[in-house]
């Protein structure tokens, strides 16, 4: 018993002086992961601790689920977590098919040249800065010197200072989200969708199946694994909506509907400085959406077969 | 005779019902592209028109007159220019830093006979799920006195895990185990093997990497808005904020006089006209970029979507 521990002992050290030179190449990643994103990990008892920066981490006094119990309690508690799941269940709802469709247009489209220019010009907003995009909706929708104000008081009607109105702020971000990324999320369908064999559309064709039928009898299923996985991830993500998009777009007068966890994280810790309860919030963010994902998967495993594990 | 066989297929195959569905096909795809790319060529003609003719709402399809007014604007701007300067620095050291890391990672984690394989990819994995989250990162950042330093922008997102595993797979389907073999029998070392053989062989995943990466760098505004106070130290996303979003050039003074208030009206409809300048001038590095990378785009999407 003890010789084979010896021996997988040896083989252990045979095993990694073998990988030696494997190891070295992921030295710096592991250095700087473990000191970004592991520390951080343990650092994020401060949530539990009433934190004194004097004190440090270990000096603060102990005040268990205090700052979790006070988020709850807060009126920011339902305010946020409700503006975050309605911001996120509408962009996921519009902005998760149009995409799949304008793949599968894209596809059967007739015009190789004219689809390679859609495909180019689509591709493009995706590159667009939070910063800029956010610049160019409020020049857009200004209401003195915005386009869109300057068509409405062509057309005679009144001008609209769209951003001080609360309820077009999630539409402006949902939508506008549609117009930056839904060609940059097609390409991954697309990709899929050059993969399925050309055999299988001449073989439709040849018993008389229109174009409309082999995208839902072909191509449809051919992308749904695809489909599903992104879904699933996208639903872990459901409460983590990023915070660059929405505090650009925030104001005073769209505070009640634009105020999401993540800003709201930020303004407690960095502004406000009250880093303990800001960890609470975000360590309360972060442990719903684990748990959101797990259970999704777990149904997507059950239902479809599919599942990121 | 072949050529008629063909003529006739695909007058077979254009059946009634797939002409409707071609011209709806063509139509919708017409919109979305006029939907998609009329706002970009409005910032560009609205960029080189005449200021007053912008902000009286007259440019629509075309611009009207033509000045540089606004782009002189931009560059008269010290904090622009600077900011500008920061940036196209810390996108080229923090890509640098990126591809020093994701690389041989990538490049380890591909190899069938690492023996860490496993560990390592978990230890990866975890970061994605969980994080310690803004406060606690910020804590370290400033444990380390990185504040106010571009390494608190590089450093702490050198490895996406997303790009590693692109690159790994890439590496993994184009490098194989078996031209190292023969490689080792001739004396080769596995780091002689990486930049000699493996790393030359993948200016594909290196170019997907440096745009991906590279873009990230230079669009970020949200870790310089955290960990960076000192203005001059500001990249161009955080100058971009304070003229776009919060306009801290909008003129403050108020005028009496009717000369002044037309005045006063000028000078705002050039600030106005700069904001569009300022988005063209702003994209100019992505843009250069851009065609060049461009046809990577799908494999690189591809690469990154096969599981393994």
């Amino acid at each position: 018993m003890k010789e084979a521990a010896g021996v997988r002992k040896v083989n252990i050290i045979k095993k990694l002086k073998k990988d030696m030179s494997l190891w070295m190449f992921c030295v710096p990643g592991i250095i700087l992961t473990f000191i970004f994103s592991y520390i951080p990990m343990y650092g994020v008892q401060i949530a539990f601790r009433k934190f004194n920066a004097k004190a440090g981490i270990w000096g603060s006094e102990w005040v268990g689920l205090r700052y979790f119990e006070r988020f709850i309690n807060s009126p920011y508690f339902g305010t946020t977590i409700r503006n975050t799941l309605i911001l996120s269940l509408y962009g996921l709802v519009v902005s998760f098919p149009i995409p799949i469709i304008l793949a599968l247009m894209l596809n059967s489209f007739r015009h190789p040249r004219y689809r390679k220019v859609i495909q180019t010009v689509t591709y493009a907003p995706n590159f667009i800065s939070t910063v800029v995009m956010c610049g160019m909706i409020i020049l857009f929708l200004s209401p003195s010197v915005g386009i869109i104000n300057n068509i409405i008081t062509a057309l005679g009607g009144d001008a609209v200072n769209f951003m001080a109105k609360k309820e077009f702020w999630r539409h402006i971000y949902v939508w506008t989200g549609v117009w930056q990324g839904m060609g940059w999320s097609s390409i991954i369908y697309f990709a899929a969708l050059s993969g399925i064999s050309p055999e299988l559309h001449e073989a439709a064709r040849c018993d008389g199946a229109t174009k409309f039928q082999l995208i839902r009898h072909i191509d449809l299923p051919s992308i749904l694994p695809t489909a599903t996985i992104l879904l699933i991830m996208n639903c872990g993500s459901i409460l983590s909506i990023g915070f660059e998009k929405a505090y650009l777009l925030q104001n005073d007068l769209n505070l009640t509907v634009s105020e999401i966890i993540s800003t709201y994280v930020y303004k407690v810790g960095l502004i406000d400085n009250n880093m303990s309860y800001s960890t609470a919030i975000g360590l309360f963010n972060t442990l719903v959406n684990l748990i959101l994902l797990i259970i999704v998967n777990k149904t997507s495993d059950k239902l479809s077969g599919t599942s990121l594990w | 005779m072949e050529k008629t066989i063909l003529k006739q297929k695909k007058k077979i195959k254009r059946c009634k019902e797939d002409v409707v569905f071609d011209a709806i096909l063509f139509i919708v795809l017409s919109v979305i592209l006029v939907v998609v790319a009329y706002p970009l060529y409005w910032v560009i003609i609205s960029s080189i028109s005449e200021p007053a003719s912008v902000s009286g709402g007259e440019v629509v399809w075309r611009p009207i007159g033509f000045t540089l007014k606004g782009y002189k604007e931009v560059f008269d701007n010290d904090s622009v220019v600077r900011g500008f300067l920061n940036s196209l620095f810390y996108t080229f050291c923090g890509v640098i830093v990126n591809l020093v890391v994701t690389l041989p990672t990538a490049y380890a984690l591909s190899r069938d006979r690492f023996g860490g394989k496993k560990v390592v990819t978990i230890f990866y994995m975890i970061t994605m799920f969980f994080s310690g989250g803004l406060i606690p990162t910020y804590l370290v950042i400033k444990s380390l006195s990185m504040l106010n330093s571009m390494w608190a922008l590089i450093l702490p997102g050198s490895l996406s895990v997303y790009n590693m595993i692109v690159a790994r797979t890439f590496f993994k389907s184009n490098i194989s185990e078996e031209l190292y073999e023969a490689a080792e029998i001739d004396g080769c070392t596995q780091g002689q093997f990486f930049f000699k053989v493996a790393l030359p062989l993948s200016s594909a995943i290196i170019a997907i990497l440096v745009l991906y990466y590279g873009v990230g760098h230079w669009n970020a505004y949200f870790s310089a808005l955290v960990y960076i106070s000192d203005a001059n130290k500001y990249p161009l996303q955080l100058v971009l904020r304070n003229i776009l979003i919060t306009n801290a050039t909008a003129l403050a003074q108020t005028a009496t006089t009717e000369a002044a208030r037309a005045a006063l009206r000028e000078k705002q409809a050039i600030i106005d006209v700069m904001k569009y300048s300022l988005i063209i001038i702003s994209s100019i590095p992505v843009m250069v970029l851009y065609p060049f990378i461009q046809k990577h785009f799908v494999k690189g999407v591809m690469v990154g979507s096969i599981k393994g």
